[in-house]
């Protein structure tokens, strides 16, 4: 860390109605692992879009290896050593990987010579890939070597990592630590951005820590702890969520050997899937992405129908009942994407809160609506979820993530669930407003509703959760109690490092 | 450098305004083509858009532009519910055919039988017929996945070919000389949709037409079934999560086009009209999509836009007769109006901005 190699000097971007950064300055020292943190909205995107050339900075300026770096575009980016990984995968599933690669490169070589550089590249740095392989059949951490194998053929001096872990098992985390290990003793810079707090104090160096679009301070992870760290994000103190331990009552919730196929091309099929939920239960389920957690909360649902006799609610089956014959029973749910599946961006508040809550709020009589108690009902849930919008007249795409998600997880939790199932609860949302969610979970739980957490955050689950399984191509891992289990142990429940091998370093 | 930046929210006002200043940038522009084509722009302005309403033979026009908007914001309003969830039923004109024959065809079976029950089944009946030629598109698309714009588009060339067939054959006046075309529904006093208050261009078409905008802006305003069409137009994924089953709204909302175009065209055969011929279809159907868009897909626009649209079909009549304004001219300046209004339609969602010179 004795030389600098990307210098930062009050990087300024400012989108319509709010400062995304505001005279942001920090160093990244050739071979450091510097970790980039803070809250969603808080501005670490558009920091790395700026970097990575995606995004224009309205002032200030970047040096890099000593001379001004202006990036028009990411091609330039790269062409100067700077490569990014970027949380969503850019892959097209029908190709092979060598094919993906070579789509991405300025001037591909012939495929023969290029998937001779990958085996090259990928067995040195221990991320071993078949060129040949179609990428619609690997497995995330599979398809993460792929882009990281990407930027490696251009030999970066500086790698960008947005959030590489989140779809990852902590068996493949490991793989992936030990490969960054590598690249740092080798000279390569690293940027390495993440909510989790526990895996930069592993690895990074050094930090530089963002909110609302100011940097607000720095930090040896090494040397503080993930509290600390979290605070300094949040810029106040942390609640964590509490509860009483209480006997769980009567099954509210079967599933019974529940297989269905995926409406996807390259969705996961569920397979046999049984499980059972008590009132006053929370069973945590975890997973890396794409084993079927999508899947599952659809048939929960009522999008995706099985045979009857598959889910039973309070002994009754309901496998082939629509999503509104099952919000009657008393079955709610919240699906990950909030934008376009669980609210529709361009209706309002209201009508968002009408969209589930039409039933259960009696919002509607004969087929009318009320739209008196829709509002009234939004006002409430926006009350008590603390959501921060002008009212419940603003279109849903108008409010931040975290804030719609408050929103949304808000308007199930308050039409007195019998079985609530929620799909990443928390995903993109602020610490603060993970906490309130999470409390509501309990609470919900605490007054005798069954609840099932699909999630990819394993802290989450083990703060939340009294039983916990996960999915692993569609398939549900044996269910124990949470209390107690270790991080290996969940991992191999999530499939291990799912074939990959590791690291040879 | 202008450059163009979504807006949060949706323009409240630019979703009010676009409509206007498309039908100024429509007469600006469709102004400066009538120049090109050698006549005086203002006065071909005037005769279209003025003398219709308050010309010296305005006492015959105004009736007029009730029967021209009433099949208009008839179909129309069917129309819209489909475009509001997705569905693009662009067959209307064939679903219009349909009906007309199928009423008529009711109304010439029983001729010359008089009885009171003889036009509602008329009505009945074109609605029936509309509905159904609208099934065909909704079912291949339900059950096969077939796309419901082709389908329908090319139905309604089949439902033209049908027409001329009736006319030509099945519902030929057997006391017309031989010439094609169906006996005079008018002069059929139980079949005869005859104005309701005698000169006033009032018939009944108009007041299914009112009807349908009152029922509609119920329907999507107040009614869970609105709901879910609109729900499905802005977030079909949300819209199944909510419960809708998106099978059902296909049917539903293609059914209910049908029936609206097939009831326009039943009333036209019946009243204005007269009687089935080769060349009974005006065109009402396409018009009618323009019409949708132009009242904003909402129930009250429709039926400004519908008159608004019968307004430049009658004054572009005069124009053609007293300007010698060519009929494509006018057609050119009808289409122009969808163009602008679109074009202009971006700003709801979009707000210009002037882009500083780049710096790279």
């Amino acid at each position: 860390m004795s030389q600098s190699l990307l210098s930062i000097r009050g990087l300024t971007k400012a989108y319509p109605g709010v400062v995304a950064n505001d005279d942001v300055s920090f160093e990244i020292g050739k071979g450091e692992v510097h970790a980039l943190l803070g809250e969603n909205g808080a501005g670490k995107s558009t920091l790395v879009k700026m970097i990575y050339g995606l995004v224009k900075p309205d002032a200030g300026e970047m040096v890099l290896d000593g001379r001004s770096y202006v990036p028009a575009e990411p091609s330039m980016a790269r062409q100067l050593g700077v490569a990014m990984v970027f949380q969503h995968f850019s892959l097209f599933d029908a190709l092979n990987v060598a094919e993906n690669i070579a789509l991405g490169m300025e001037n591909p070589p012939r495929p023969r010579d290029l998937a001779g550089r990958i085996r090259e590249v990928s067995e040195l740095y221990g991320l071993p890939l078949d060129p040949f392989r179609t990428v619609g059949d690997l497995s995330a951490g599979e398809r993460q070597r792929v882009e990281i194998v990407r930027c490696l053929l251009q030999d970066p001096k500086l790698l960008i990592m947005d959030e590489p872990t989140s779809v990852l098992t902590p068996q493949e985390v490991e793989i992936l630590f030990r490969t960054l290990m590598k690249l740092r003793d080798e000279g390569t810079a690293i940027l390495y951005i993440s909510h989790k707090l526990e895996e930069i104090r592993a690895l990074c160096d050094g930090a530089t820590i963002l909110r609302l679009g100011k940097k607000v301070g720095t930090c040896v992870p090494k040397e503080t702890t993930a509290r600390a760290m979290a605070e300094m994000m949040v810029g106040s103190e942390l609640h964590t969520p509490s509860r009483e331990a209480k006997a769980p009552g009567a099954v509210r919730l079967a599933l019974k050997g529940l297989s269905v196929k995926s409406p996807g091309e390259f969705g996961t099929s569920l397979k046999g899937i049984s499980l059972e939920v008590r009132a006053g239960e929370v069973l945590g389920l975890a997973g890396v992405a794409g084993n079927g957690q999508d899947e599952l909360l659809g048939a929960l649902s009522g999008e995706i129908l099985s045979a009857p006799a598959m889910v039973e609610f309070d002994g009754t089956p309901v496998g082939g009942m629509g999503p509104m014959a099952r919000r009657r029973l008393g079955l709610l749910t919240g699906p990950e994407e909030r934008l376009g599946h669980a609210a529709a961006p361009d209706m309002s508040l209201t009508e968002n809160a009408l969209l589930t809550g039409a039933e259960r709020r009696g919002l509607m009589s004969n087929g009318f609506l009320k739209w008196g108690k829709a509002r009234s009902f939004a006002e409430e849930v926006i009350a008590r979820f603390d959501v921060r919008t002008p009212g419940p007249e603003v279109a849903a795409r108008a409010l931040s993530g975290g804030n719609l998600q408050k929103f949304v997880i808000g308007r199930e939790v308050m039409q007195n669930p019998q079985v609530l199932v929620v799909n990443q609860p928390t995903w993109g949302v602020d610490a603060a407003a993970a906490a309130t969610i999470r409390q509501a979970i309990l609470d919900l739980a605490a007054g005798g509703t069954a609840v099932i957490v699909i999630s990819q955050d394993l802290d989450e689950l083990m703060e939340i959760s009294d039983r916990f399984a996960a999915l692993n191509e569609g398939r549900l891992s044996d269910i124990r109690p949470a209390q107690g289990l270790t991080v290996d142990e969940i991992g191999l429940m999530m499939g291990g490092s799912h074939g990959m091998e590791v690291a040879h370093v | 450098m202008l450059k163009l930046e979504k807006r949060r929210q949706p323009s409240q006002v630019w979703a009010y305004l676009a409509p206007v200043v498309a039908v100024v940038a429509t007469m600006v522009a469709g102004g400066l083509l009538f120049a090109f084509l050698g006549k005086d722009p203002l006065l071909a302005i005037r005769t279209i858009f003025w003398d219709p309403l308050f010309g010296e033979f305005a006492f015959y026009y105004r009736p007029q532009m009730l029967v021209k908007g009433a099949p208009l914001v008839l179909i129309a309003i069917g129309l819209s519910l489909g475009f509001r969830a997705g569905i693009w039923n662009i067959g209307a004109e064939g679903q219009y055919i349909m009906g007309a024959i199928a009423g008529a065809g009711v109304a010439l079976a029983f001729y010359p039988l008089e009885a009171w029950w003889l036009f509602p089944l008329m009505v009945i009946c074109g609605a029936l017929g509309g509905c159904l030629w609208a099934m065909i598109p909704a079912a291949l698309r339900v059950i096969f996945g077939t796309n419901e714009i082709l389908v329908s588009l090319m139905l309604v060339y089949v439902a033209e070919q049908f027409l001329a067939s009736v006319s030509l054959g099945l519902l030929k006046n057997p006391e017309g000389y031989g010439f094609p075309g169906s006996r005079n529904l008018q002069q059929y006093p139980s079949a005869h949709n005859a104005e309701l208050i005698a000169g006033s261009g009032m018939h009944w078409g108009v007041v299914a037409a009112l009807i349908a905008v009152i029922m509609a802006y119920i329907l999507l305003n107040r009614h869970l079934l609105g709901f879910q069409i609109r729900l499905t137009g802005e977030a079909p994924r949300a819209a199944r999560f909510a419960g809708v089953k998106p099978k059902q709204l296909v049917l539903l909302c293609m059914g209910l086009a049908g029936a609206l175009a097939g009831m326009a065209g039943l009333f036209e055969v019946a009243g204005p009209s007269g009687r089935i011929s080769i060349d009974f279809n005006a065109g009402y159907g396409f018009t009618a999509i323009i019409v949708a868009f132009l009242g904003r897909l909402h129930p009250v626009g429709i039926l400004l836009a519908g008159l608004l649209m019968a307004l430049t079909y009658i004054g572009g009549e005069i124009a053609q007769s007293s300007m010698g304004l060519s009929s494509s001219a006018i057609q050119v300046f009808q289409g122009m109006l969808l163009f602008f209004l679109l074009m202009v339609d971006v700003l709801t969602n979009y707000r210009l901005k002037l882009a500083k010179a780049e710096t790279a």
